[in-house]
């Protein structure tokens, strides 16, 4: 939902980073959060287990600058990738603006990518919305393994059609700016639609 | 975090400001939604500079009434409408957040064993409590309070003040509905955002 303040002059956007555990969601966030000016960043939320599984959802808000007169905030959002978690991860999708699928790029994590697209597809649709519309980037995390599947296949199996996709190293940060930028790109252009 | 504790006020008026001008007709739009509502389509929202002058009065007389320390007005996605005491001493955004997270959370909870909803939350600590409850459809208003009030105090001041805010609540709606069946669209000051503007806010 984005949410534009008139008044204080503001456009709030929720963004969600979705994938299966361990893809690195959460790493991707992190990252984001020390490299970014801490003036424009509020505080990392994490609702994580003892041994920092996320749970619930990690959180952070993250001032970007300014566009036509309006502030820019995104809200940033993890889901809980273990497929146990499903309940949670519907609610975090409720009144998002776009959503970051971040894929794990080893071999033997590629079944639990598409199976976590497909989840992704159906909590999105009772969210009321339309995974192939709403802006969407398809990252494939963990480039750097030594069993990490081809460009080619992974492409075939989780990109849709045209959607962003960008390959990364979320731990060093290589791919992180480049697929929030690609997402937020995407919802701002919807704000000019709209 | 100092602006997200601003949000609740009234900084300035677009027609006062430099940025893109509106259309007479919506002269003081204030905050504009688009939510989902279950399955249906996307609905824009949008409320007027009085209206959330009369949520801003709400929820201020709820804070005075109830003796309570900080009260915040959220949507069900986790943005801060308003807010009222002393909202420098938490960091709103993340309450908002944790808020609307908790109330998505026990809302599952609620249908898991056949309620609609469970309207009300309520936490107590050491030397603070958390008043959480429902209001209409969308809203979720959080009452901090700590010994200078009760329970029984603030769910009083809480169920008048909630009747209040729903009926703007429910006229923001209605319009929100008439205004969705013509074709009469206020103008969006982002029509013309270019590649170039979303590249300097990436520094680029």
């Amino acid at each position: 939902m984005t949410f534009i303040n008139y008044a204080s002059r503001e456009i709030n956007c929720k963004i969600v980073y979705y994938g299966p555990g361990l893809c690195g969601k959460t790493t991707n966030i992190q990252w984001i959060h020390a490299q970014a000016d801490p003036s424009k960043r509020g505080k990392l939320v994490s609702l994580a287990t003892e041994t920092d599984r996320t749970l619930f959802f990690d959180f952070m808000p993250l001032d970007m600058g300014v566009i036509k007169g309006f502030k820019v905030r995104f809200h940033l959002y993890t889901v809980p990738g273990q497929v146990f978690y499903d309940a949670s991860r519907k609610l975090i999708l409720r009144g998002c603006d776009g959503v970051i699928f971040v894929a794990d790029s080893q071999r033997a994590r590629l079944e639990a990518n598409i199976e976590s697209i497909a989840n992704l597809a159906t909590n999105l649709k009772d969210n009321g919305f339309d995974i192939r519309t709403i802006p969407y980037v398809l990252q494939l995390n963990k480039r750097d393994m030594p069993t990490t599947a081809p460009l080619h296949e992974m492409e075939t199996l989780l990109r849709f059609h045209g959607e962003p996709m960008i390959e990364a190293v979320a731990s060093r940060g290589i791919g992180v700016i480049e697929s929030l930028k690609a997402c937020a790109r995407q919802i701002l252009m919807e704000l000019q639609k709209n | 975090m100092e602006r997200a504790q601003d949000q609740g006020r009234i900084l300035d008026r677009p027609e006062e400001s430099a940025g893109p001008s509106l259309p007479l007709h919506m002269r003081y739009p204030l905050v504009a939604m688009r939510w989902p509502e279950g399955v249906v389509a996307k609905m824009d929202l949008v409320m007027f500079e009085e209206e959330f002058e009369q949520l801003q009065e709400i929820i201020g007389r709820l804070q005075q009434d109830s003796a309570s320390k900080v009260v915040f007005l959220v949507d069900k996605n986790g943005q801060q409408i308003a807010a009222s005491g002393d909202v420098r001493s938490i960091d709103a955004t993340s309450l908002a957040s944790l808020t609307a997270g908790n109330v998505a959370a026990t809302d599952g909870l609620a249908k898991l064993i056949g309620e609609k909803e469970f309207s009300l939350l309520f936490h107590e600590g050491e030397k603070d409590n958390l008043h959480i409850s429902i209001v209409g459809k969308r809203g979720i208003l959080v009452v901090i309070f700590d010994q200078s009030s009760s329970l029984a105090l603030v769910r009083l001041r809480v169920k008048k003040a909630s009747r209040e805010l729903q009926e703007i609540f429910e006229r923001v709606e209605e319009r929100a509905q008439a205004q969705a069946s013509e074709s009469a669209r206020f103008e969006s000051p982002f029509s013309e955002i270019t590649d170039e503007d979303i590249d300097k806010l990436f520094g680029d």
